[in-house]
């Protein structure tokens, strides 16, 4: 597997380990309903950490909050250390460089090219070189077990192989962090077993820090080393798999595991 | 009545006249409405009333006014003001801007149409805003509204003899002008009837195979 192409510890300029991503009292407001009520949340350089808990909990805020796809009312975002919100928009730029997300819809470019899907951004925005961008795309598609599809369109693709798409499409910024947001909901039930396996491989072969938002309690068990419980915005349960999914030790964790299992 | 080949035959060479006219009219007014109105439309999206407002007015003023109005206004009060062109280019200024104010809400729809998920694909992978619009957005939203905006393609062709009222030899201009001076009108009026029809069969032809090709 050419793990070349994904991040690795050596670069980061921070330590590999210690804290990557911090919130801190963000509020999030939807009209009058509040979503995020003053939380506090950090995630350590590394860590592989499932959001689980009811619709409506804040877990896909959080993520979206991280992309500054929607911005906090109030509170204060870090990322490795520097200010992601609130923060100027060049520095928010600099910022969101170690960020990548995946989609639940995917989310591809329909008019480009699987490849270029791929190569679109480290070209403009890192400014590579054309050619080692589709020799890096090369890699990835091959990562994700789609080489013979870089010249597809989008639309020629199942949504399980639009999925791995775009998952190469974010590893091809070289983020630190990737950011899953319910990937594989929106797939029909024999395509998940494929995309999951990609994420898999990726958690185990690099230490890329990740994020996921998923109902998929199996894979939620499998990749992260650790499990946040998300309740009405706030975190009323953490541990490590095991703990979370064999013993959980609040009435709510349990209500929801045994809804959802 | 009565049908006289002779007098087809003597009105041709000014219907091939009048074809060429309508056909640069055509061409060069849909090129016109096409760039202005996509202007139009990304100006509306400005965050800024300083912008939008302006140009909301004369836009909703442009297009609430008829075609013949603009055009007398551009032909015979510009000029007051020290503003000259030929009949022809206010005529295709004059339809091009019209029309714009159609395109222009063909474009937003077009616009809105991209899922938001795109917007957020490209911020998701830092792409400047104007990469996003240029590489993103615009492509899609026009492979959208290709159809529509060939549909005004077809009713400006039939807007082209209004041009006749500045002066404008198009087709219908040059069917006046013989009649007016052989009293024949069934022949010249027949032969631009025909022309109209084939030439908006023949857009509609190639509009169709554009819409083909730009599937995805």
């Amino acid at each position: 597997m050419p793990t070349d192409t994904l991040p690795t510890p050596e670069q980061s300029p921070s330590a590999p380990s210690g804290e990557l991503i911090r919130l801190e009292q963000v509020t999030k407001r939807f009209g009058d309903h509040t979503v995020l009520d003053r939380l506090d949340f950090s995630v350590d350089a590394g860590r592989h950490v499932t959001l689980i808990g009811p619709s409506g909990s804040g877990k896909t805020t959080i993520l979206r909050l991280l992309m500054t796809l929607t911005k906090p009312d109030e509170g204060t975002i870090t990322v490795a250390g520097r200010r992601l919100f609130p923060a100027p928009e060049k520095q928010v730029r600099e910022v969101r460089k170690q960020i990548g997300m995946v989609f639940q819809q995917f989310n591809l470019f329909p008019n480009m090219s699987v490849l270029r899907n791929i190569t679109e951004a480290p070209v403009t925005v890192l400014g590579m070189a054309k050619d080692e961008a589709e020799e890096r795309a090369r890699d990835l598609l091959e990562l994700v077990g789609l080489a013979d599809k870089r010249d597809a369109r989008p639309t020629q693709l199942s949504g399980g192989q639009q999925q791995r798409v775009a998952i190469a499409r974010a590893l091809a910024m070289r983020p630190k962090v990737l950011l899953l947001d319910e990937v594989t909901s929106a797939l029909d039930p024999e395509l998940v077993a494929g995309v999951l396996d990609v994420l898999r491989d990726i958690a185990r072969s690099t230490d890329i820090t990740m994020l996921c938002v998923t109902h998929e309690m199996n894979f939620a068990r499998d990749i992260s080393d650790q499990v946040l419980m998300f309740d009405s915005g706030r975190v009323i349960e953490s541990g490590p798999p095991e703990q979370i999914f064999g013993e959980p030790e609040n009435d709510r964790t349990r209500e929801f595991l045994s809804a959802v299992l | 009545m009565n049908w006289d080949w002779s007098a087809v035959s003597d009105f041709m060479p000014h219907f091939w006249d009048g074809l060429l006219v309508t056909l640069r009219i055509l061409v060069l007014g849909s090129a016109i409405s096409f760039v202005l109105g996509l202007v139009w439309a990304l100006l509306m999206r400005v965050p800024s009333r300083w912008v939008t407002w302006p140009v909301g007015i004369v836009t909703e003023f442009v297009r609430n006014t008829p075609l013949l109005v603009q055009l007398f206004f551009l032909f015979y009060v510009l000029p007051e003001w020290g503003v000259t062109a030929s009949a022809l280019t206010t005529g295709v200024i004059g339809i091009g801007l019209h029309y714009s104010t159609y395109t222009m809400q063909v474009y937003r729809a077009g616009i809105e149409a991209v899922p938001a998920g795109q917007w957020e694909a490209a911020t998701a992978l830092n792409l400047p805003l104007r990469r996003t619009w240029t590489a993103v957005i615009l492509p899609q939203a026009v492979r959208r509204v290709v159809p529509a905006l060939g549909n005004y393609v077809i009713s400006m062709l039939k807007d082209t003899p209004m041009l006749m009222a500045i002066t404008v030899l198009e087709m219908l201009g040059e069917a006046r002008l013989f009649s007016q001076e052989t009293f024949r009108f069934t022949e010249p009026l027949t032969v631009i009837g025909v022309a109209f029809i084939v030439l908006s069969y023949l857009a509609s032809l190639a509009l169709r195979a554009l819409e083909r090709r730009l599937a995805h």
